[in-house]
């Protein structure tokens, strides 16, 4: 009886195995395609059935001159043979570790030699072609900025309501805990509006600015947290004649790194990511952002998927180096937003 | 004497709270509830940045009662949204709570096996909706590819009016690491002397899923089902990368419609209208759901009656 447990347990721990590991490449196999793809010449991008591999056509070179190598059916054997001149269907081949040795072949009995070859090209134009460079700078002080503006913010504000004993915070926390189930629609055409109005449209000021007056969700990330500090060390710090501030600074923030580094890390992802601001607010693409550079890119170049994809690659690549990294830290903000949410 | 010492004392205090919390209120005010408000007052009349009408014209509702009964288009925006909301939701749900099942089956690798899911979700919207594009390209794709392999001959997918929009929630599938990340936390912190118990009970595995699982983690489940609802209502970044709404405006979600009376209309008033209603569906919706939630949600330390 307690060996068909084992057993059974055995087989469903195997079982499980099996099914995790049919989903990991269905989830891994769209980015392997894109990391792939992007580095394949436009010639090969289009063909059915996909070669995954980049590969590229294999070259010899015979009296100084370069030829295309083919793979031919000679005598039952297959040899890698230099094509040195075509006449209609029959190619003439040459053995190109010795060019004495020759053959009539019709061409199409054989194929191309491809080898596999890791082309940096599409990078090179896919960053050159337009100004990632600028998209990069331009993101980059959003993310910096934005990011500065949501950490100071929601610390500050989420150190007042869980410090302060004032009657009128209940509510207000009450409140600030509803505008997390306000969708942002509502808020975005006065304040569209408004900042169209104070000369603000294509600058990075409408994408920077808001995020000075702390959000909701990373004030109650921070309040969560907080609470958990005891109050003796604040009262402690108190009587050594600290202000409020001071106390925040040298007895909360010291012990709250883990809740920073997550909202740091979220806010950035979402600052790098976000699509839908920087559409409506950035129209010269001297203030474009990635996001909407790679937009604006896929637009143009829709037919180059090689090119596409290596600059979806580019922008994908701090992201993950950042996940890599503070892996931790990502899934902890997802649990703790979700779990005591 | 002392009484003003602790007044003072108390006013400090509060001077200080109100410091600390000045960030969020101002923003609050001017950020949140002024341009609600003026998104409401908005919202009746016919104000739009592009045409002559440069000054709000108050116009008694009548947004409102076009967007009700001579709008075609928001109907079938809405009708696409909730066509989404209800295949692509449920859909998100049993497999992102799948594969937290299995990954807390006591498999080895962990990290490494939840990095993998979750990876998607951390992908900037843009590349992953570039990336989409190319994957469901009719004759060149590997999806249609993967089809042939099993002797299908794939559809046109995002030309497509009939496929577009279930590429677009197969596409969602692909993001399922997050909500994967929320359940697998959950189930983890269910004891295993629950398990336990019910096993020298002589309860199987299946009957430990319906009666200690699935109960326990109904909290979680409803957490992703709202969030899961509300993203539907604001789903942009992919429909505009891949579609732009279309073919013939099978994929016109509701978010979309509203990007485009806003901002390729210009036409504020009535896009304010959308919002509202937006918003007031977003109410209801969840509402509803925190109404049924005491018949099929438990809650730990409630008695059930």
């Amino acid at each position: 009886m307690f060996k068909t447990i084992k057993l059974r347990k055995k087989i469903v721990r195997i079982v499980s195995l099996i099914l995790l590991t049919l989903g990991a490449i269905a989830v891994m196999m769209p980015l392997a395609w894109m990391l792939l793809s992007s580095f394949k010449s436009p010639a090969q991008g289009n063909k059915m059935p996909p070669e995954w591999l980049p590969k590229k056509a294999e070259e010899a070179i015979i009296n100084d001159q370069e030829y295309y190598l083919y793979e031919m059916p000679v005598d039952g054997t297959i040899k890698k043979l230099a094509l040195i001149e075509k006449n209609g269907p029959i190619g003439t081949f040459v053995n190109p570790e010795n060019p004495a040795e020759t053959y009539e072949l019709r061409i199409t009995d054989g194929e191309r030699a491809m080898q596999i070859y890791v082309s940096w090209e599409n990078y090179v134009k896919a960053l050159t072609m337009v100004p990632f460079g600028k998209y990069l700078v331009n993101t980059m002080i959003i993310v910096v900025f934005a990011t500065l503006g949501t950490v100071i913010s929601s610390v500050m504000v989420a150190y007042g309501f869980s410090r302060f004993k004032v009657k009128s915070f209940k509510w207000l926390f009450l409140i600030l805990l509803g505008t997390i189930m306000l969708p942002t629609q509502v808020t975005l055409i006065p304040t569209f509006i408004l900042f169209r109005y104070i000369g603000w449209y294509d600058t990075l000021l409408p994408l920077i600015v808001p995020a000075f007056f702390a959000n909701a969700w990373d004030v109650f990330l921070f309040r969560q947290f907080f609470m958990s500090i005891p109050l003796e060390l604040d009262d402690a710090a108190r009587i050594d004649g600290a202000n409020p501030l001071q106390i925040l600074w040298y007895v909360i923030l010291p012990q709250s790194k883990p809740v920073i580094i997550t909202v740091t890390i979220f806010s950035i992802l979402y600052a790098w990511n976000d699509f839908f601001n920087p559409l409506i607010y950035l129209q010269s693409e001297k203030n474009w952002t990635i996001s909407l550079g790679l937009q604006m890119f896929n637009a143009i170049y829709r037919n180059n998927d090689a090119y596409l994809l290596a600059a979806s690659v580019v922008t994908l690549i701090p992201i993950v180096i950042l996940y890599f990294i503070a892996q931790r830290y990502f899934i902890q903000g997802v649990v703790v937003s979700g779990v005591k949410g | 004497m002392k009484k003003k010492t602790t007044n003072e004392n108390l006013r400090r205090e509060s001077r200080w709270a109100h410091f600390f919390i000045s960030p969020w209120l101002i923003g609050f005010i001017f950020l949140t509830l002024g341009p609600m408000l003026i998104s409401l007052y908005l919202s009746f009349t016919n104000y739009s940045l592009s045409s002559s009408i440069s000054v709000p014209e108050f116009n008694y509702g009548a947004n409102y009662v076009k967007l009700l009964t001579q709008d075609p288009k928001f109907w079938h925006s809405l009708g696409v949204t909730l066509k989404y909301a209800l295949i692509a939701v449920p859909l998100q749900l049993f497999l992102g709570f799948m594969i937290a099942f299995l990954l807390n089956m006591d498999v080895p690798g962990l990290t490494v096996w939840r990095t993998i899911y979750y990876l998607p979700s951390v992908t900037p919207g843009v590349a992953s909706a570039v990336l989409w594009g190319i994957i469901f390209n009719p004759s060149f794709g590997i999806m249609n590819w993967l089809l042939s392999l099993v002797g299908i001959q794939g559809p046109g997918w995002l030309s497509s009016q009939q496929w577009a929009l279930p590429a677009l929630i197969i596409m969602s599938l692909w993001g399922v690491g997050g909500g994967m990340v929320i359940y697998l936390a959950g189930l983890q912190s269910i004891p295993t002397s629950l398990y336990e118990a019910a096993e020298i009970d002589g309860a199987g595995s299946l009957k430990r899923l319906t009666h200690i699982t699935i109960p326990l983690m109904t909290p979680v489940i409803f957490y992703n089902l709202i969030i899961g609802i509300i993203s539907t209502f604001q789903y942009f970044t992919s429909v505009y990368v891949l579609t732009a709404g279309g073919p013939v405006d099978s994929t016109l979600f509701y978010n979309l419609y509203l990007y485009n009376t806003a901002f390729r209309y210009q036409n504020m008033g009535y896009a304010s209208a959308l919002a509202w209603v937006l918003f007031l569906i977003i109410l209801i919706i969840t509402l509803l759901f925190f109404k049924t939630s005491s018949a099929w949600v438990y809650y730990e330390g409630e008695i059930r009656r």
